[in-house]
C-alpha cells in the first residue's frame, strides 16, 4: 500500500510517498529530507498525534489559554476541545500548572500557558 | 528626560528595550496602549513559536512571558500601560513623544533616542472590494482570534475563511475547536500564502476545504450575514462568469493581510519604503532621522516572532551605540551607505542600506514575490557575485535571508549596489 503525507515537522513541509505494509509499518519512503521525516510518516500510519491548545475558564474571572503537556492521539483532538469546556478552573494560575490531568483518558495533562496575574 | 523611549510593548519594544539596557542604556520607558505586554502574542495560543529562537515550541503567551518577566523585574525599565502614543516629534538633540494615558492624561515625553516597535495591524474590510450589503458578520481572524481567545466570545457558527494567511488558517482549527462549523477556506492565489504545516494541521485534518484561485463577489443579509456568493478567478485574478457559488453562513473571516501601523512614523516625517510599509532603516534598524529606530512588524511585517526578537536586539544594540556616543559627546561622522536592492523575484530587502565599515557582516532579509522550487538565492554588487545559496523551496509566505561577509562590504567600490535575486 502507498500513501502521500506531508511532513509538518518543521516549515519545511516535504511531500513524501510512504509505502507500507498491512498494520502500517513503513517499507519505503521517498521525498523526505531527513529522518524527522522518516518518524513523522512512521507516526502519521500507525499513530498520528497532534498538540493540543485551547482555553479554559477561570472561575470568575478571565480564560486562561492550555496546551497538551505531550501530542495527543489526533482522533481525540476533538474530545478533548469537549472536556476543557467544562471544567472551570480555580485561580490564580501560573504558566505549566496542570489544569486538566489526564484529558480524556489519553495520559497526557493539560498545563497551562499564560499566567492570570 | 529619558535614554530611551520605546513605543509598543509587544515582542519587538521588550527584545529592543532589554537589549539596550543589557548595552549599558539607564533610563528607558516602554509605552504600551493596551492594559498588557506581550502585543499580540497573548492571542496566539497555538504553539509554533520560539523554535529558532529559543529552540522550543512554545505558544504565544509563553513566549511573551520570557520577556515579560525580565522587563518588569529590570529596574532600569519603567513601563506605562494603557498609554497610547499620539506624535512624535523629532529633535536635533532630543526627540519628544506626546502620549495620553489614563492615569497620567496628556504627556509630553523627552528622550535621546526613540524605538518605534507598533506591530501591524490587519487589511480592514474596506480595503477589499467585496459588492453587496454590509451586514454584521464580517470580521477580521486577527479580531476573531482576540474574541476567542481572550473575551471567550464564538462570533459565529457557520463560517467561511476568506484568505489562506497562516492567521486564518489557525482560526480555521481554533473555530472548529469551540464547536464552530468552518466550511472552506477561499484563497484568491493559486498558492496558499500559509505555512504547508498549517494547511495540513489546520484544514486536512479536519477536513475543511482549501479552495485556491477562488474568491468571495457578494456577501448577503440585511442585518446578519447570511451568506456569502464566492467565485473562481482567472489568471488575472478577475472572477469567472457562470463559476458562481451560493454557501450560506453566519461569519466571514477576512484573512488577508498585514499593514505595518505607521501613522506616527510618517507624521514624524521617517521615510518609508512602499515595498515594505515600513520605514527605510540601515543594518541597526536606524532610520533616516538619526536616533530613530524602528522593528518588528511595524518595519516590515514578519511570519515568526523569532526573527522580530534578534531584529528588534539590532534596534536596541543600535539605540544604545547611539546613546552612547551622545552622552560621550562624540561627533558622528555621516556613515558611508551601501543601498541594497530587491533583484528578480524578490520583493522587498531590510535593511535598504548597510554601513560599508560594519564589523559585524549584515544579514539581508528578503521575500520573494512567488513560489519557487530548487531555487538559488545571489547576492551580488557590481556584477561581482558575493554569495550564493541554494534553497529546496521558496515561497512568499516565509522570511528569508543572505548574508555579507565584513570583508567583502568594506571592499565594495564607490557606488555599489547590493542586490538579491533568485535564479530557477
Ligand atoms: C492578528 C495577528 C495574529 C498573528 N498570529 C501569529 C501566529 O499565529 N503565529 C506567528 O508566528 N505569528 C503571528 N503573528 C505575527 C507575530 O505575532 C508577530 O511577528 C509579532 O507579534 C510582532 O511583534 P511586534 O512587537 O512587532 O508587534 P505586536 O505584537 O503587534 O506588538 C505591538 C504593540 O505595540 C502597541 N502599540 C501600537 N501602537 C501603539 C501606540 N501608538 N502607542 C502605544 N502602544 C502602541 C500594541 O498595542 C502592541 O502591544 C500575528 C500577527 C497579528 C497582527
Ligand atoms: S522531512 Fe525533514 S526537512 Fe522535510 S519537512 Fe520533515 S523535518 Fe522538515
Amino acid at each position: 500500500m502507498t500513501k502521500e503525507i506531508i511532513c509538518v515537522a518543521c516549515p519545511v513541509g516535504c511531500g513524501m510517498q510512504a509505502e507500507y505494509a498491512e498494520g502500517g509499518s513503513i517499507i519505503s519512503l521517498t521525498g523526505n529530507s531527513c529522518n524527522r521525516g522518516l518518524a513523522y510518516a512512521q507516526a502519521e500510519l500507525t499513530n498520528p498525534t497532534r498538540m493540543f491548545h485551547s482555553t479554559m475558564r477561570v472561575e470568575g474571572g478571565p480564560l486562561v489559554s492550555v496546551k497538551s503537556a505531550a501530542p495527543v492521539p489526533k482522533a481525540r483532538l476533538m474530545d478533548c476541545a469537549r472536556a476543557t469546556f467544562a471544567v472551570r478552573v480555580r485561580g490564580p494560575v501560573a504558566i505549566g500548572d496542570t489544569l486538566l490531568p489526564n484529558v480524556c483518558g489519553t495520559g497526557v495533562d493539560l498545563i497551562a500557558t499564560d499566567r492570570t496575574i | 528626560m529619558y535614554d530611551l523611549i520605546v513605543i509598543g510593548g509587544g515582542p519587538a519594544g521588550m527584545a529592543a528595550a532589554l537589549e539596550a539596557e543589557k548595552n549599558g542604556v539607564a533610563s528607558i520607558l516602554i509605552l504600551e496602549r493596551a492594559e498588557f505586554l506581550g502585543g499580540i502574542l497573548r492571542q496566539c495560543i497555538h504553539t509554533g513559536f520560539g523554535m529558532h529562537y529559543f529552540r522550543e515550541e512554545l505558544t504565544g503567551p509563553e513566549y511573551a512571558d520570557r520577556f515579560v518577566v525580565p522587563v518588569e523585574q529590570n529596574p532600569r525599565i519603567e513601563v506605562k500601560l494603557g498609554a497610547m502614543a499620539l506624535e512624535l516629534r523629532p529633535g536635533g538633540e532630543t526627540h519628544t513623544v506626546i502620549a495620553v494615558s489614563k492615569s497620567d492624561g496628556l504627556l509630553e515625553l523627552r528622550a535621546k533616542a526613540v524605538v518605534l516597535a507598533m506591530g501591524c495591524r490587519e487589511r480592514p474590510r474596506g480595503a477589499l472590494n467585496i459588492a453587496g450589503t454590509r451586514p454584521a458578520g464580517i470580521i477580521s481572524a486577527g479580531a476573531a482570534q482576540k474574541y476567542v481567545n481572550m473575551d471567550g466570545f464564538l462570533p459565529g457558527n457557520e463560517v467561511v475563511i476568506l484568505g489562506s494567511g497562516d492567521i486564518g488558517l489557525i482560526m480555521a482549527r481554533r473555530m472548529t475547536f469551540e464547536g464552530a462549523h468552518v466550511k472552506m477556506v477561499c484563497e484568491l492565489m493559486p498558492y496558499s500564502s500559509g505555512l504547508t504545516r498549517n494547511i495540513v494541521q489546520c484544514l486536512d485534518d479536519f477536513g475543511i476545504p482549501l479552495k485556491l484561485s477562488c474568491t468571495v463577489v457578494a456577501v448577503h443579509g440585511k442585518e446578519r450575514l447570511e451568506g456569502v456568493t464566492i467565485a473562481g478567478v482567472d489568471e488575472r485574478l478577475k472572477p469567472i462568469p457562470g463559476t458562481e457559488e451560493e454557501v450560506p453562513c453566519d461569519l466571514l473571516l477576512l484573512s488577508v493581510g498585514l499593514i505595518p501601523e505607521n501613522e506616527l512614523t510618517r507624521g514624524a516625517g521617517v521615510p518609508i519604503d512602499p515595498a515594505t510599509g515600513g520605514a527605510i532603516v540601515n543594518q541597526n534598524r536606524e532610520t533616516a532621522l538619526p536616533g530613530i529606530f524602528s522593528c518588528g512588524n511595524v518595519l516590515h511585517v514578519h511570519d515568526l516572532v523569532d526573527y522580530v526578537t534578534l531584529e528588534s536586539q539590532l534596534a536596541g544594540a543600535g539605540a544604545a551605540e547611539y546613546i552612547r556616543r551622545k552622552n560621550a559627546g562624540e561627533t558622528v561622522r555621516a556613515p558611508e551607505y551601501v543601498p541594497t536592492k530587491a533583484g528578480e523575484g524578490v520583493r522587498y530587502v531590510v535593511p535598504q542600506q548597510a554601513e560599508k565599515n560594519e564589523a559585524a557582516g549584515v544579514k539581508l532579509y528578503f521575500r520573494v514575490g512567488g513560489v519557487h522550487k530548487n531555487a538559488v538565492v545571489r547576492l551580488y554588487a557590481n556584477g561581482k557575485e558575493l554569495a550564493r545559496k541554494k534553497r529546496p523551496r521558496l515561497a512568499p509566505g516565509e522570511m528569508e535571508h543572505i548574508e555579507i561577509a565584513p570583508r567583502q562590504l568594506a571592499e565594495l567600490p564607490e557606488g555599489a549596489e547590493l542586490t538579491v535575486e533568485i535564479l530557477e
